[in-house]
């Protein structure tokens, strides 16, 4: 049946999510990679503060991704628990440079930025807090182009099984 | 395999359409309905969502039952007048009484009690001898140990020992699953089939500190599939047990375990069985629910059947999916013990020749008790019998639960507790499980714990504001009407006491609940705070178990409310799936 608190709860989510935002940035040697846009060493701030997903991609890459298969994103489709969902992603493109996650409906849309470095697999695995029902998007920087896979991942109150 | 799955797919377009037709025209008074004609050379019987019921029961199949989007009348999303068109049954016949609701009553009087593990056994026997030694396999498809006070109490090892008399070689879960990992791999030590689950995997703390799985290096926790021989050919079960175990019930059971659809995994496991194993045919056995289990036929390819269940549709012939590879069959075969379903397979080297399937109503009047089932029963049940033949009360009314929106069980029920807890709203999980009361039968102890045995069951008194109920009803309704099955967990929708509100189910989530009202005519204020009972929460809580509290009531001689559910549709007369209050 239904959690009484959720709405308590879920207040506690949108204050959190700026928090666990910053958790994808490491500091990853960054040496080889041609200087694309989300290339530089600079913390992204104007995207970690922008509140939409478009605004957050424009801010960290100034253009739009399109769609692509070669994305492979693995996320249920129902949260198990909506402040640790497991998102991950992998991909065949080749010269992927950064990868990063955004949830449409968090408060801050921009979940984490990974910057891949050359002769690295590009599959990265993390688990992010959502503040509520959201599509996911993952965007993928290659060769200087960017490609995207979403996905809807429902955060419930859960309860009443057949 | 291209011509493989093109050559079934011909013939089972066709055995879907002949050979899948069950006798329906007969009545119940002949126990011929049970001679099935010889077909093929491996017998698959198949039963599910029997939620512990060893004895016959009664159980009113449902008056509403919407589907939505490209699931609106199609099956099973269809009641009544609709549901025996569409699958060619008999109006006032005994099948029509055993899949339908019309005139429940009347007909509950004429045709009986269906079900029963004693009536059950003697059917599968005979099933089973008509086809010989090793040409036959017995699957069960999960909620199988919940459902009963004995159940309950027993923490499903009663249905263990009957499971093993009965003979079932594989299992899947769900129910199972909220005995926790204890109880459930204490069941599984002394049952003698196997429990299968492709699709629970160790979460990944759990992998880190070791935690028992069948498959450390996948963290799959139980063995996947199974080959079994059946009349010397190989068949492939893979078991898929309920998708949303640690969302629909409290994640304390299960912390270890993450569950899921899965279907990639699901699709590498079926390519190894036909690649590497080289079986003759896939069958997964499914607690996915029958929508999901329609979707997951379009999307993953190679599995010749899914034998189904979760939803508690009792569907009389397999829904044929056209996919990549070729076609998948997709049955559901009911609940509470009142189906067996027949899949009589025509195997030949690597492929399924054809098929026929039956979705056999078990009328108990028709069947003997097996005697060694029966002794079983007794002796399980013996220690206990005086707490559950208690007459608590007398049935005012047609007591039932099924349907989406209300029953008049569930309608009692919050009644109680709004009664009992002093609330001024009630709200009710919209199980699927629970049998039926006839007006004027005894409600014993049994009764009641039959709408009520889960392990978590202590109610609660809380003050949840108008905007937090109305989040609620919204929440489960979108479980329950997503367009996209993936994203549904198969229960119906909460019950509520204290309310009226009308819905939309072809709206979106946010957008489906209007005009919630108080009984007392005024609306429901989203600032506003009230006082709210229920029972069955995902979170922990302490109150009195709910059985208890419906006791309570029904002891206390307060006049039944016969007032009307308060639930108000719109967009759906002309939709098939619903026929009726409930």
């Amino acid at each position: 049946m239904s959690d009484i608190g959720f709405s308590a709860t879920r207040r506690l989510i949108l204050q959190g999510a700026g928090a666990v935002a910053l958790v994808g940035l490491g500091n990853l040697p960054f040496g080889m990679a041609p200087a694309l846009a989300a290339a530089n060493d600079k913390y992204p701030e104007d995207a970690f503060k922008a509140k939409s997903e478009a605004d957050a991609i424009k801010a960290l890459y100034g253009k739009s991704p399109e769609p692509s298969d070669k994305v492979k994103m693995d996320a249920p489709e129902i949260a198990e628990n909506g402040s640790v969902v497991p998102i991950s992603v992998s991909t065949t493109l080749a010269d992927v440079t950064s990868i990063a996650f955004l949830v449409s409906e968090n408060p801050v849309a921009l979940v984490a930025t990974y910057r891949i470095p050359a002769g690295t697999a590009p599959s990265v695995a993390n688990r992010i807090k959502m503040a509520r029902t959201s599509n996911v998007t993952v965007v993928v920087e290659a060769g200087g182009k960017l490609y995207s896979a979403t996905k809807e991942v429902k955060v419930t109150v859960g309860g009443c099984g057949g | 395999m291209t011509i493989r799955r093109r050559d079934f797919l011909t013939l089972a377009g066709a055995a879907t359409l002949t050979g899948g037709l069950p006798r329906l025209a007969r009545s119940a008074d002949n126990a011929g309905v049970y001679d099935l004609e010889r077909f093929g050379n491996a017998r698959i019987l198949h039963i599910t969502d029997v939620h512990a019921q060893l004895r016959p029961v009664f159980f009113r199949e449902p008056s509403v039952n919407l589907g939505v989007g490209t699931m609106r009348g199609n099956p099973p999303h269809l009641v009544g007048k609709a549901f025996l068109d569409r699958f060619g049954i008999r109006p006032d016949s005994a099948d029509a009484y055993a899949f339908t609701y019309i005139e429940f009553e009347k007909a509950a009087g004429r045709f009986g009690k269906l079900g029963g593990f004693a009536h059950l056994k003697t059917l599968v026997d005979r099933l089973r001898g008509d086809v010989g030694n090793g040409r036959s396999l017995l699957l069960d498809g999960g909620d199988l140990w919940q459902g009963t006070g004995l159940a309950n109490t027993l923490q499903g090892a009663d249905m263990v020992d009957a499971a093993n008399l009965l003979g079932i070689a594989a299992m899947t879960g769900h129910w199972e699953f909220t005995y926790g990992e204890k109880v459930l791999r204490a069941n599984l030590e002394r049952f003698k089939g196997e429990f299968l689950a492709q699709n629970v995997f160790l979460t990944e703390e759990a992998a880190f500190n070791d935690a028992r799985a069948f498959d450390p290096a996948s963290g799959r926790v139980f063995k996947p599939s199974v080959i079994k021989e059946v009349g010397g050919y190989r068949i492939a079960v893979i078991g898929q047990a309920f998708p949303y175990v640690p969302i629909a019930h409290p994640k304390r059971f299960t912390p270890d375990w993450t569950f899921g659809i899965r279907d990639e995994e699901l699709q590498k496991l079926v390519d190894a069985h036909r690649n590497s194993d080289k079986v003759d045919a896939v069958v997964l056995l499914s607690h996915n629910g029958m929508d999901v289990d329609l979707k997951l036929a379009s999307r993953v390819t190679g599995i010749d059947v899914i034998l189904g269940g979760h939803t508690h549709d009792a569907v009389p012939q397999p829904i044929a999916i056209t996919n990549a590879g070729g076609v998948t069959l997709v049955t559901n075969a009911g609940s509470n013990g009142k189906f067996l379903g027949v899949l009589d397979l025509e195997l030949a080297k690597g492929k399924v020749a054809n098929v026929r399937y039956r979705l056999l109503p078990v009328f108990s009047e028709l069947l003997k008790p097996d005697p060694a089932m029966q002794t079983l029963i007794d002796k399980i049940r013996a220690p206990h019998a005086a707490v559950l033949d208690e007459k608590i009360a007398t049935a005012d009314r047609l007591l039932y639960r099924r349907g989406n929106f209300s029953g008049s069980m569930d309608r009692l029920i919050c009644d109680a507790l709004r009664g009992e807890l002093d609330a001024e709203i009630a709200l009710s999980p919209g199980f699927r499980w629970g049998t039926t009361a006839l007006a004027g039968q005894p409600l014993t102890m049994e009764d009641v714990l039959a709408q009520t045995a889960v392990t978590y069951p202590q109610t609660y008194v809380q003050n949840m504001t108008g905007g937090q109920i109305k989040d609620v009803l919204e929440d489960v309704c979108d479980n329950l009407f997503n367009t996209d099955p993936y994203y549904q967990q198969g229960g119906d929708m909460v019950r509520v006491g204290g309310l009226s509100y009308t819905c939309t189910p072809d709206e979106t989530v946010g957008k489906r609940i209007s005009d919630v009202k108080l009984d007392n005519g005024h609306a429901l204020q989203a600032g506003k705070s009230y006082k709210v009972a229920g029972w069955a929460s995902v979170n922990e809580q302490t109150g009195a178990p709910v059985w208890d509290v419906i006791t309570s009531h029904l002891k206390s001689g307060k006049p039944p409310n016969r007032s009307a559910p308060g639930v108000t549709l719109k967009g759906v007369d002309d939709n098939p799936g619903i026929a009726g209050p409930g």
